[in-house]
């Protein structure tokens, strides 16, 4: 296979809200790139910064994203990479201008900032309601009146294409509101390779691209079965795929960085948090990841190709989060000898002592971390602790209950078997529950606006 | 038979998907794979997570990727923040899938693999 003439190279330096902050500056300065990708919603994310924007009109976005642009900027113009980030969350207007402000701090006049919002329909949920949309729980059909109420935030899942139009108007940095993950980078290649909305076979690959970046370094030898394989933990590349205009692609890292690309990593990630294979449903495609194919073409190069993609579908995914209640996560640490023995005994005083004052609850949960924490049934008779950590939950709509449950675990290191230990940090807090609730929205209901404002001196 | 335990033979990966998880098993060469569409059932899959995997288990086949797909209904106590669990988000149940001992044909031996020279631990389960 003769080498295309023309690839562009796409990173995401940022997995989710939280991950690493240096990853996004190392990938633009230890190698080449043409676009940098940074996720940063998560399904209930968005309530969050619902939240913060109430407090203050100009917050509900990702403020970690313009720190980075400061201080990445410079780098980004010399260089000429672009940047295509869900970082807007509830107010990508408002990102826009805290960038705006930004690049004049920094004298970049003629820098240009898009945006693209129409994602968020909290405000338009009951006229939506009487035009006749459902909203009905997309797992298990519950109906929407049951949390009506509750609602806190409402996003639709745009489109790619909202992006790609913001980048042909001339964008070097893009902020969408709710985009799907893999689209950050499906969007720079409808731009620049012009892919029309009904090739699938292309939409669907360059999903596939998304889908293998979307993790960062979980391509690149995160989270990988075989970790004695990996080195470098402590600078592991993030993910960069080298697109060509027919979609086939090589997912790579920078040189000299730590972690390892092989055929083994990127098949990891495809079916990370997937469902029906051969229906990875997006709003552009639907990709069929039963038709990838793999090939290690070199060191830390994995060539993925023969990908086939079908129409998408006439609606959107909508994710809606509510108020469910409150929890509150306690825990003790008890040593040995017969660690697992005293943990339960101090387990079933805490519940008995709930119960006795006349305090019971929706949910409550025990873990024994190092023995059932993680795998249940499958540790729990044969693990032999020198000492275990005692966790205990619970979860209520009646907040009062929950804080007084928070009540019950100190008294335990005088109230019960011998070494116990390990409380600090005060009582634990009742904190919100926010419950996440998938639906669908006609597709023609829902209209992205797409703004490129250039900056001035 | 000899009984071997399944990460010797397969990578895997998990994470949630709603109030379910998926796990995505990767089997190292082309004989463990068709042992493995055998062996691997949604009910033994099911069985093995005990008391975790409240709903369903379902599977779909990736044969180009050596890989079969799992989900497991309702098996993190909650979807969202709701959760109580310290794994709310499945990240560990790829790793106790393979926890799980295999039966194969006794001259049957896992292939050891390592793009860089590496070959499989034994592994402590």
């Amino acid at each position: 296979m003769t080498a295309p003439d023309r690839t562009l190279r796409i990173a995401n330096g940022q997995g989710f809200w939280g991950d690493s902050v240096d990853a996004p500056l190392r990938l633009v300065e230890e190698g080449p790139l043409d676009y940098l990708t940074l996720d940063y919603l998560a399904e209930v994310t968005m309530s969050i910064l619902q939240k913060q924007r109430r407090r203050d009109p100009r917050a509900g976005y990702a403020g970690d994203f313009v720190d980075l642009i400061r201080r990445i900027l410079p780098t980004l113009r010399k260089k000429g990479i672009r940047v295509v980030a869900n970082a807007g969350g509830v107010n990508a207007d408002g990102c826009r201008a805290a960038l705006v402000e930004v690049a004049r701090e920094q004298g970049a006049a003629g820098l240009r900032i898009g945006t693209v919002t129409g994602d968020d329909i909290l405000d338009r949920l009951d006229e939506l309601v009487a035009a006749g949309v459902p909203f009905a729980n997309l797992d298990d059909g519950r109906p929407f009146s049951q949390i009506r109420s509750e609602v806190l935030s409402a996003n639709v899942y745009i489109s790619s294409f909202p992006g790609a139009a913001a980048l042909k108007q001339g964008a070097h940095i893009v902020v969408t509101g709710r985009s799907t993950d893999p689209g950050l980078v499906v969007a720079p290649l409808i731009a620049e390779y012009g892919w029309a909305a009904d090739a699938w076979d292309l939409l669907a690959a360059g999903t596939v691209a998304g889908h293998v970046l979307e993790c960062g370094a979980q391509a690149t030898g995160g989270n990988f079965s075989r970790w004695w394989e990996v080195s470098g933990w402590d600078r592991l590349g993030y993910p960069i795929a080298e697109v060509a205009p027919d979609g086939t692609f090589v997912v790579t890292k920078h040189d000299g960085t730590g972690g390892l690309v092989t055929v083994d990593t990127i098949a990891e990630q495809l079916v990370y948090e997937m469902g029906d294979p051969s229906r990875y449903i997006t709003p552009d495609c639907i990709a069929d990841f039963t038709s990838i194919r793999l090939a290690q073409e070199g060191l830390d190069r994995v060539r993925v190709f023969g990908i086939r993609g079908g129409p998408a579908t006439d609606t959107f995914k909508v994710s809606i989060s509510y108020l469910e209640g409150y929890k509150a996560v306690g825990q003790l640490t008890v040593s040995g000898p017969d660690a697992k023995a005293k943990a339960s005994i101090c387990a079933e005083a805490i519940w008995g002592r709930l119960a006795r004052a006349g305090v019971t609850f929706e949910q409550t949960l025990t873990e024994l971390v190092g023995v059932d924490a993680c795998h249940g049934p499958i540790t729990r008779d044969t693990a032999v602790p020198g000492e275990v950590v005692l966790r205990v939950a619970v979860k209520d709509r009646q907040r009062a209950k929950v804080d007084r449950f928070g009540k019950e675990l100190a008294p335990l290191v005088t109230t019960g078997p011998p070494g116990v230990t390990g409380f600090a940090g005060g009582r634990p807090k009742a904190t919100e529950v926010l419950g996440y609730w998938p639906t669908l929205i006609p597709k023609s209901l829902v209209t992205p606006r797409v703004v490129v404002e250039e900056v001035r001196k | 038979m000899k009984r071997i335990a399944l990460y010797r033979m397969a990578h895997a990966r998990s994470g949630d998907k709603g109030d379910g998880s998926n796990v995505g098993v990767l089997a190292y060469d082309d004989r463990g794979y068709a042992i493995l569409r055998a062996w691997l059932t949604p009910e033994r899959v099911k069985d093995h997570f005990g008391e975790i995997v409240r709903g369903r288990v379902d599977r779909y086949d990736l044969p180009n990727l050596l890989g079969l797909n799992f989900i497991l209904h309702d098996s993190l106590g909650g979807g969202g923040s709701g959760s109580l669990k310290t794994d709310a988000q499945g990240k560990t149940h790829g790793m106790a899938l393979l926890r799980m001992m295999v039966e194969v044909p006794d001259d049957y031996e896992p292939v050891r693999v390592g793009a860089h020279g590496a070959v499989a631990a034994e592994g402590e389960l």
